[in-house]
């Protein structure tokens, strides 16, 4: 008897069919609480960082849920919470013109200047 | 002339820069991801409920509070992996539409029951063992977003293996029934711990285009002989034997060989006919349901609330 077996990874057992290519983006959103990025300082004198998102009907409930999800073993000490809608990021496209000319400015570094050996605490 | 976008992508991809969600991606790559790394998160969700069985029949008030832990933050696995599919464009509704319809898949291991106390450590020993297997490698995925949750994973995982081979440990010492019910859960949950891995390498005809775009780095058998290498030396410390008459060292290989794996039985299990396919998927959309009121509640009040502002 022939046995087919479909493939399938860790995390990725096959499907019936292919649902990924059907979905659309505009329905079944209606109902959903907005989504929250959320921001860890994870001890005095440190930045905030990003740690990652979730979703809440409002602030307070955001903040409680990033405690129980972001911080079960001593991750932080303070949480930034930031509604994702409120967050603008430069196009990826446009990353060559924004972040080369910094290339071409070397003398902006302090290795460009070649100093006599003798000279100390420089 | 400049190469096509698809080279481009592919020269990241072998140059070891992740792709973030804004990039330009082939749509295979990310429909392959959105499925992968959703019917990783239902997982993580169905996995709960085999253990939600034994909160209330924990057998101390420290065994309980480990194992409401562990289900804490199989929630929170969840929760990383559902954001980090949403990042390529799916609403996390329609992730949770697609798994209590029935149209995605999760892991095969969580339509298994959990009949005694000990099947509770064994699968944090063996299911939470294959998946570490798994996960680790998962870290340096070519996707950010989904090597940034399983990072997150990984680094409490860990905890979810220990505390069930030290459960094990404390049955394996003591009474005569206890000994027996450890041994009854390793012989229940060996075969489909092995199975959890996926199809052999010769059957997975799709595992080249996912190495390719560094998704998966090692196979199936890659990872399954693994994981047998590593428990037929961990059960020797528990004094238990695994339920395999051909498992035995090779000399030559400096490997473990193991006895033929029934993939007919994972295929039936895949297709919905394992022993709790539909208990699993009862006991999910009741939740669903049953929370709904809650969840139009918050809703409402928080549009109360923004009125008042």
């Amino acid at each position: 008897m022939k046995t087919f077996i479909r493939k399938f990874f860790y995390g990725d057992y096959g499907e019936e069919k292919n649902i990924a290519t059907e979905h659309n983006p505009s329905r079944q959103t209606i109902n959903e609480w907005p989504l929250w990025e959320v921001f860890i300082r994870s001890k005095q004198g440190l930045d905030h960082k990003h740690v990652g998102s979730l979703h809440a009907a409002d602030a307070t409930m955001a903040m409680e849920n990033a405690r129980d999800v972001y911080t079960r073993r001593n991750e932080g000490i303070s949480i930034w919470i930031v509604e994702s809608k409120n967050i603008h990021a430069n196009n990826p496209d446009d990353a060559d013109a924004l972040f080369d000319p910094a290339n071409d400015k070397i003398y902006r570094h302090p290795s460009f200047y070649e100093l006599p050996d003798e000279l100390k605490h420089m | 002339m400049g190469i096509n976008l698809e080279e481009q992508f592919q020269q990241k991809i072998d140059q070891e820069i992740k792709i973030e969600p804004k990039d330009w991606m082939p749509q295979k790559y990310r429909h392959t991801l959105i499925r992968q790394i959703s019917q990783h998160a239902h997982s993580e969700v169905v996995g709960m409920l085999p253990e939600g069985n034994w909160i209330s029949r924990a057998p101390s008030l420290k065994r309980k509070a480990i194992l409401l832990a562990k289900i804490q933050d199989e929630a929170g696995h969840g929760l990383y992996l559902y954001s980090a599919a949403e990042t390529l464009g799916i609403s996390r509704d329609e992730m949770y539409e697609q798994l209590h319809s029935g149209k995605a898949k999760y892991s095969s291991i969580f339509n298994y029951p959990t009949l005694t106390w000990a099947d509770m450590g064994a699968i944090g020993w063996l299911v939470d063992g294959a998946a570490i297997l798994n996960q680790v490698p998962l870290c340096r995925t070519s996707y950010g977003p989904y090597a940034r949750a399983m990072i997150r994973v990984c680094k409490e995982e860990s905890f979810h293996q220990r505390q069930g081979f030290e459960s094990l440990l404390v049955l394996s010492k003591g009474t005569e029934d206890q000994k027996r019910m450890c041994q009854e859960a390793i012989n229940r949950w060996w075969w489909p711990c092995l199975m959890m891995f996926g199809p052999p390498d010769d059957q997975s005809p799709n595992t080249i285009q996912s190495m390719q775009w560094k998704i998966k780095r090692f196979s199936n058998d890659e990872l399954r002989q693994k994981f047998v290498n590593m428990i037929a030396e961990q059960i020797k410390i528990l004094g238990m034997t695994l339920p395999d008459p051909d498992l035995e060292w090779n000399e030559e290989t400096m490997q473990y060989d193991f006895g033929k794996i029934n993939w007919e039985e994972l295929k039936q299990v895949i297709q919905g006919n394992g022993p709790c396919n539909k208990e699993r998927m009862d006991a999910r959309r009741k939740a669903w349901n049953d929370g709904e009121w809650v969840r139009d509640a918050a809703s409402a009040y928080a549009a109360k609330h923004s009125k008042q502002l």
